[in-house]
């Protein structure tokens, strides 16, 4: 355990010496202020408008969506950050050598993969928290409005970046970066237009284009977290709005989460044993 | 006491190259060891498989008594890679601070260790200097105070002069000392010949991924090697002069032959003048590791 802690400890240090976390936090805070700015002035304009809803619950929903919207924002950075964070970490240093002065400690190779693992995860977490939790500080001191479950909500979402990390780094022992990078991308891709296929094939209740988007989401789970976690931090009237890209017409069921956190942890455990068991 | 490193008929293929063909050494507690061979001899996959970071497809060894690989043995090694990539974000002092956490050694020791290292190798002053600015020696002298954070009793050292000012191998000459002197064994890959000449006890040489020969540099100051210059040497007179040494040659109008006493010579310039020969050059030498090295490997060996 002392090696994971340790190496979790140098990948959060470098995150922060490269100025990787600094420039995420700027353009966080910068996506913060925009998105309460205009959250202010669409607040202003959806009291004092004449054409405006009329009633607290309408108000409601606007507020809901315009949040979910900022959610929905947070998630895709959270994506970005999951998949490009770790895609170079260890490819990277085994191209250069640089692994060769870690391997060489008395240290487990899993206790490299598994430390650098929670470096990263540890970063993305503390992200979540900063533009998860700002976006909805932002709806609560403007709006007073808070989406229901929200714990479960961020939770599906942490899960989803966690996915994706995991992919990235199992990737990163094999794979040479640009390979890694196009690998995770590429599955997050497939995800996405699978998840889609199956929200417009549930619509239109066409069965075969909902199969496709249910096999897309078994290869990688990551959109259907997502959807599920959307589904979840909304009023139940909005989630029957299933015309807002936030309301899916298909739920992911529950066994999605069970099958998202065993893929993670056979990916995980993958990652281990291949770089445990190749040459360096 | 068991030796430091002890292999047996290691074998290592990528693919359908063989890398290391049949690799079986020992080195000794305490000794300076030098692995010598020419590029691709497959030197560094074989530094790679003692170190565990390449495994073996063939054969097996120990170092420090632990199989090839094991963990625990790892804390009394150190290690000083050819190509170093170290986490150049880091100060020198911060970098051997984390090499010595990721040996597990604690807190006070650490720090003691690292100040007295970075000494050691001339750099207190640059010690607060990212490595990404330092220069390639001071990169290597770096990696070589981090080999010794954890006062190994076995060190790696792969081309530790490669990129080093006369002062700063001056520095690794001194060190590899030091170790022999606590008795700690050195296994240098360097193709400095002459440095290795000066620090080894021991030397293999290794051909096309097998260990060819392997002397005691301490052994061959029996042999003495015979340098002649005459008028008209025939081939006649290379194969008459083996009844006074061994291993005749004529390389660029010198007669080489290797005796295992200067006694000779005075009998073999009274047979050359005997037989009427105008010698121009007569006179004996130690043979130098350069010309084992070429003896060993062959003319071939030579580039060009």
């Amino acid at each position: 355990m002392r090696g994971i802690f340790t190496i979790s400890q140098l990948t959060i240090h470098e995150a922060l010496r490269k100025r990787v976390l600094l420039a995420a936090l700027v353009l966080g805070l910068a996506f913060l202020i925009l998105f309460g700015v205009a959250f202010y002035f669409m607040n202003r304009e959806v009291i004092e408008s004449p054409r405006g809803p009329e009633t607290q619950a309408q108000r409601a929903l606007v507020y809901i969506f315009l949040t979910m919207a900022g959610l929905y924002a947070v998630n895709f950075l959270m994506v970005m950050m999951a998949a490009l964070l770790p895609v170079d970490t260890l490819s990277g240093e085994i191209r250069s050598g640089a692994i060769q002065s870690l391997v060489t400690k008395p240290l487990r190779r899993s206790e490299i993969v598994l430390g650098k693992w929670l470096g990263f995860w540890v970063i993305l977490a503390g992200y979540l928290l900063l533009m998860g939790g700002g976006v909805l500080l932002i709806s609560r001191v403007v709006s007073n409005i808070t989406p229901p479950n929200i714990a479960i909500g961020l939770g599906l979402m942490m899960l989803e970046a966690t996915l994706l990390l995991t992919l990235s780094i199992a990737g990163g022992t094999r794979l040479s970066t640009l390979a890694n990078g196009v690998l995770v991308f590429g599955l997050f891709g497939l995800a996405f237009i699978g998840g889609w296929i199956e929200q417009i094939g549930s619509l239109f209740q066409n069965e075969t284009a909902r199969y496709v988007g249910v096999i897309a989401s078994l290869i990688v789970p990551s959109e259907s977290l997502w959807q599920l976690a959307a589904y979840n931090m909304q009023p139940s009237l909005m989630r029957d709005m299933t015309l807002t890209p936030f309301s899916p017409a298909s739920v992911p069921s529950g066994a999605m989460v069970v099958w998202a956190i065993g893929y993670t942890l056979v990916v995980l455990v993958f990652g281990v044993w291949s770089f445990r068991t190749r040459d360096l | 006491m068991s030796n430091a490193i002890e292999t047996r008929s290691l074998r290592k293929e990528f693919g359908e190259k063989v890398a290391v063909a049949n690799l079986t050494l020992t080195v000794q507690r305490g000794e300076v060891f030098g692995f010598l061979g020419p590029n691709g001899a497959g030197k560094t996959t074989s530094i790679k498989m003692l170190l565990g970071l390449v495994a073996p497809t063939n054969g097996d060894g120990t170092v420090l008594d632990a199989p090839l690989g094991n963990v625990a043995a790892r804390a009394k090694i150190g290690f000083l890679p050819e190509h170093f990539r170290f986490q150049d974000w880091l100060s020198g002092r911060e970098f051997l601070d984390l090499h010595g956490r990721l040996y597990g050694i604690a807190s006070s020791k650490r720090k003691t260790s690292v100040e007295k290292l970075l000494a050691r190798v001339d750099l207190y002053d640059a010690a607060n200097r990212k490595l990404k600015d330092y220069s390639k020696g001071m990169l290597q002298r770096i990696g070589l105070a981090a080999a010794l954070l954890n006062e190994p009793q076995l060190v790696f050292l792969d081309e530790p002069t490669s990129g080093l000012d006369p002062l700063g191998r001056l520095i690794v000459r001194d060190v590899i000392n030091e170790l022999r002197a606590q008795g700690t064994a050195v296994f240098l890959n360097s193709h400095l010949l002459s440095e290795v000449e000066i620090t080894c006890d021991r030397v293999a040489f290794v051909k096309d991924g097998r260990v060819v020969r392997e002397t005691s540099l301490h052994e061959t100051s029996n042999v003495i090697d015979v340098e002649l210059i005459v008028r008209n040497a025939s081939p006649e007179l290379l194969r008459d002069l083996s009844q006074f040494g061994k291993h005749v040659k004529q390389l660029n109008g010198t007669i080489h032959l290797e005796t295992e006493t200067d006694a000779r010579i005075p009998e073999l310039n009274r047979w050359l003048v005997a037989r009427g020969m105008d010698v121009y050059k007569i006179g004996a030498a130690k043979p130098s590791l350069e010309k084992m090295f070429l003896d060993v490997m062959g003319e071939d060996a030579r580039a060009g």
